[in-house]
């Protein structure tokens, strides 16, 4: 097994870290950075609980080796929200009972929001199909999909004004 | 009681979800400790074999490793299952719980050994360098082989592989088909269920300073500390769970999972053990929903009055007992439908097998029956030229009228208004034919009545404890543990209303054995209705000492006072009033009691004659009907669900946001069961042990849930409420299945699970695969 230094960017802060060939980026961000909201649901990428941003991009941690991810700039549900404001997707989950269990919501999160980034102004069927690598077992998405249509919604307003 | 609510009924976040939403929730695996192990629980190679000797001597030299403990390790390895019990029920309802393997190894899930290492590459290294001595053995695996005389016997502490059989009987069956103008009769086989809570099982535990077995352990049961306390020998003080949200349950996280595996390891190493199962382990291991075996024969009179309803049900309880006996309960109690049915006879078995264990799963027993009950009521409807909506308007049960055990439901009924309902959303247009695209289309309805609240004989009890705050707010203290139905919110939300605060003064501190009053357990759809009673009672009782000091001060008696909006007032004059906060601070002041626990019990009854059972089981039902339409292709036999609507009678919402949530989530737990949702078991072997293998719907897969949520007042929780967790999945896979049956207007191949493409295509082209 042999160590790399990589370095990231995780939501804000530059990181330096000697990892395991074998080591991975979900591992890395919960067992080193503490960063627990990236959750372990699966580990081959078949849940979407540990979702993060790679840029605008969403991508599943738990199948990104660590050395991969060298010079990424990385954003977790945790750093979503500045000074502890909710963002408009964070903010619509909570009011429109998005979240029961909670387990699949900072994965769900982090894809809502690399979705609207995408396109900020998405229908139905457009959100659906772009969370289709995300499962909730607990809300059957309709409350999900009401809240990222929502978010999308005041987003723009936001934009508009 | 009809009173101007102010809180109860609104879509409030719950106190949980800013934290959740910000990934800031911790879980059983977000726990680290200095010094801290990991666990692992070694498998069996075999579903059906005899244990001879273990060997973990290369596995203890490995360097790294702690701990291998086996069998003869466990102070005591085997005990009587409880689940959370304030009652020894004993009578054929409680079976063997062993912690590690002996003598003949029951499933692939039995757990041979524990290891705790430094790192999860050791205990899997440690593993694989313990040797295990199996003989396999032949195994059995359909409990109607198991039954058989000569079978092959699964354990080794029973002479039969019989778990338990019993019977429900009322009228005179055998006389009542010469009286029937059509009879039908089909076998079903409804599928092993998973979970499939994202969140798998695993947690954390340590010995704290003064030697308590301390464990971190997202449960639906916190009364399994006594368990653990009595496997390791020790007082049910010295075993406590400070329990975490678990990240979904669903029935899962009712048996014990890691509990009794940490205690051990952290008692052999005195180190902190951290043990997470992987998802494969955790789709082999953990229960599933009783595969069932149903025999279903049905009669009515030529105007459709059905006259007559006999059933026999086989259940695979797999390699132990657990929950089996109740979910049995259940299924025999919910046999005969929500249709009024002079004579009825329903006789049920359940047996082992080298399968996975069942036991609880959402619904607990009801869908399986609900199923096949569903089905035949499409089937008689089409024998007696009746539209299947019509079938059961004649027949549905309504206030007054008794279940097959003789109770009469205390609870309202609204069944006949939801079909109504229903029926009008479903068919606001007329059924098309075919879609633009050729796909012929199909409707159907179904209904259900699922109980909610423990069964009476165990005689459940739940406690709620709340303490004043001199600047005015409110901790809620209760031993429920949340699985994400948002319970502790809504006794937040009771406790707000009845004070006159806002639910952001009350605030929840739950799930700890030890230091939250015990509320018994979150399974049973039973929280809102037990401990939300609770919580009301104890909101009462608080709210009677702040109106007698109230009174004291503004020199009015109690009965001219009122609570809200931060005060308490006079109800002819509300200028005339004092802060809530200035009236806790007189009680203070006053040495008046700022804390109070009190407790609310269920119906109690004795515990039936399973030969015979009458009466009483549970508290009440629950009632729903779900309409769904679907579209067939015909070339492929793979249809889509166009729609889906979930209709309940939910007594009383209390959080308007979780209510709708519940019957949204409960339909799409079970819309793929009947169909998409296999875990291909072949000989206790679990194929699908990942999630490509094992599907479930995704957003992409399924419409938006149409819900139709009535308040009618009519239930035994707070404010009239009636329990919805579980009821809101029943009554929706025979809707599925129905609507199939409508679309391709035929019934074959659609009475055994999985009802595959391949199963509807061969259906469409005449080819019988069931038979």
């Amino acid at each position: 097994m042999s160590k790399h230094t990589i370095n990231l960017t995780v939501n804000g802060k530059r990181r330096t870290l000697d990892v395991q060939s074998n080591e991975l980026l979900i591992d890395v961000l919960r067992d080193r950075l503490y960063l627990t909201g990236t959750k372990y649901g699966c580990g081959i990428a078949e849940c979407g609980a540990c979702t993060v941003l790679h840029g605008d991009r969403s991508v599943m941690s738990c199948l990104v080796p660590a050395v991969a991810a060298d010079g990424w700039e990385i954003t977790t549900s945790e750093g979503l929200a500045k000074d502890g404001e909710l963002t408009p997707v964070q903010e619509s989950f909570v009011n429109l009972g998005a979240i029961q269990c909670g387990f699949c919501t900072p994965g769900m999160v982090v894809t809502s929001t690399a979705l609207l980034r995408e396109n900020p102004d998405p229908d139905e069927a457009y959100v659906k199909d772009y969370l289709r690598g995300n499962f909730c077992r607990c809300t059957g998405y309709v409350a999900i999909v009401q809240a990222v249509l929502d978010a999308a919604g005041k987003m723009k307003g936001a934009a508009a004004t | 009681m009809k009173k101007n609510l102010k809180l109860i009924g609104n879509p409030v976040p719950r106190h949980d979800a800013l934290a959740k939403a910000k990934g800031e929730q911790l879980y059983s695996d977000d726990w680290v400790m200095p010094n801290m192990l990991y666990g692992k629980v070694l498998r069996s190679k075999y579903p059906a074999a005899i244990l001879r000797g273990i060997d973990t001597s290369k596995a203890e030299a490995l360097p790294g490793v702690h701990a291998v403990l086996t069998a003869k390790d466990v102070p005591h390895n085997e005990d009587i299952s409880k689940f959370g019990q304030m009652r020894d029920v004993g009578g054929g309802f409680e079976g063997l719980y062993k912690v590690l393997a002996t003598g003949k190894i029951r499933s692939k899930s039995e757990a041979i050994a524990l290891v705790a290492a430094e790192t999860e590459e050791l205990c899997e290294e440690a593993c694989k360098l313990i040797e295990v001595d199996y003989e396999p053995t032949e195994g059995v695996y359909d409990p109607r082989e198991a039954l058989k005389d000569g079978a092959y016997l699964v354990s080794s502490e029973d002479a039969s592989n019989r778990i338990m059989r019993s019977k429900i009987e009322c009228g005179d069956i055998d006389a009542a088909w010469a009286q029937c103008d059509a009879i039908v009769e089909g076998d079903y086989f409804t599928t092993p269920h998973e979970h499939a809570y994202i969140e798998t099982e695993g947690g954390m535990g340590w010995l704290d300073e003064n030697g308590v077995i301390t464990l971190r352990v997202g449960v639906q049961v916190l009364e399994h500390y006594r368990t653990v306390a009595k496997i390791m020998g020790l007082q049910h003080t010295k075993v406590r769970n400070m329990s975490v949200p678990m990240g979904g349950g669903f029935g899962g996280k009712e048996d014990i999972t890691v509990e009794t595996y940490l205690a051990l390891l952290v008692t052999k190493t005195r180190r902190p053990v951290k043990m997470i199962w992987s998802r494969e382990e955790s789709l082999e291991t953990h229960a599933k929903r009783h595969p069932e075996y149903l025999h279903y024969k049905t009669g009515a009179t030529k105007d459709g009055k059905i006259l007559a309803q006999e059933v026999s049900i086989v259940m695979d309880g797999g390699s132990y007992t657990y929950l089996t006996p109740w979910v049995q309960m259940y299924s025999t109690y919910a046999a005969a439908g929500p249709y009024n049915t002079p004579n009825v006879s329903i006789v049920s078995e359940s047996a082992f097998t080298n399968n996975t264990f069942s036991s609880a799963n959402r619904g607990f027993g009801g869908p399986q029956v609900n199923f096949a009950h569903e089905r035949q009521m499409d089937k008689l409807a089409q024998k007696l030229g009746l539209s299947p909506v019509e079938l059961r308007r004649r027949n549905l049960m309504h206030n007054g009228d008794p279940l097959p055990t003789g109770f009469i439901p205390q609870g309202h009924n609204a069944l006949p208004e939801l079909l109504e309902k229903v029926d009008k959303a479903l068919n606001a247009s007329p059924k098309p034919e075919r879609l633009p695209d050729g796909r012929k289309v199909g409707r159907s309805i179904a209904c259900a009545h699922t109980v909610y609240g423990r069964l009476t004989f165990m005689h459940d009890s739940s406690r709620v404890s709340i303490r004043l705050e001199l600047d005015g707010s409110v901790t809620l203290r209760a031993g429920v543990p949340d699985l994400g139905g948002g319970q502790a919110s809504s006794l937040c939300q009771i406790v707000a209303e009845e004070l006159g605060l806002d639910i952001t003064d009350v605030h929840p501190y739950i799930m700890d054995t030890h230091l939250t009053p015990l509320s018994g357990t979150t399974t049973a759809t039973r929280q809102l209705y037990m401990s939300g009673n609770a919580a009301l009672k104890c909101a009462g009782v608080m709210k009677g000492r702040l109106m007698e000091t109230a009174s004291g001060i503004l020199g009015y008696p109690v009965s001219n006072l009122a609570m809200g909006d931060h005060k308490i007032y006079l109800v002819n004059d509300p200028a005339v009033n004092i802060p809530f906060v200035k009236a806790v601070a007189n009680l203070s002041n006053d040495g008046g009691e700022l804390e109070t626990i009190t407790q609310f019990n269920a119906p109690f009854t004795e515990v039936p004659d399973l030969s015979n059972i009458k009466g009483q089981l549970n508290p009440d039902l629950t009632y729903t009907c779900h309409g769904v339409e679907v579209a067939v292709d015909e070339e492929t036999g793979e249809f889509e669900i166009l729609r889906i609507i979930a209709a309940i009678d939910a007594g009383k919402m209390i959080n308007k946001n979780s209510c709708e949530g519940q019957v949204e989530g409960g339909a799409i737990y079970h819309v793929f069961w009947p169909t998409h949702e296999d875990l291909k078991w072949e000989k206790g072997i679990t194929r699908a042990n990942s999630f490509s293998t094992y599907i479930m719907p995704t957003a992409a897969d399924v419409p938006d849930v149409e819900t139709i949520i009535l308040e009618s007042g009519g239930g035994l929780g707070p404010y009239g409420a009636k329990g919805v967790g579980e009821p809101s999945d029943n009554s929706i896979a025979p809707a599925v299945v129905n609507a199939i049956r409508d679309a391709i207007g035929t019934d074959l191949n659609l009475n055994l699970m999985p009802v595959t493409p391949e199963k509807i295509l061969n259906a469409i082209r005449g080819v019988d695969m069931e038979h």
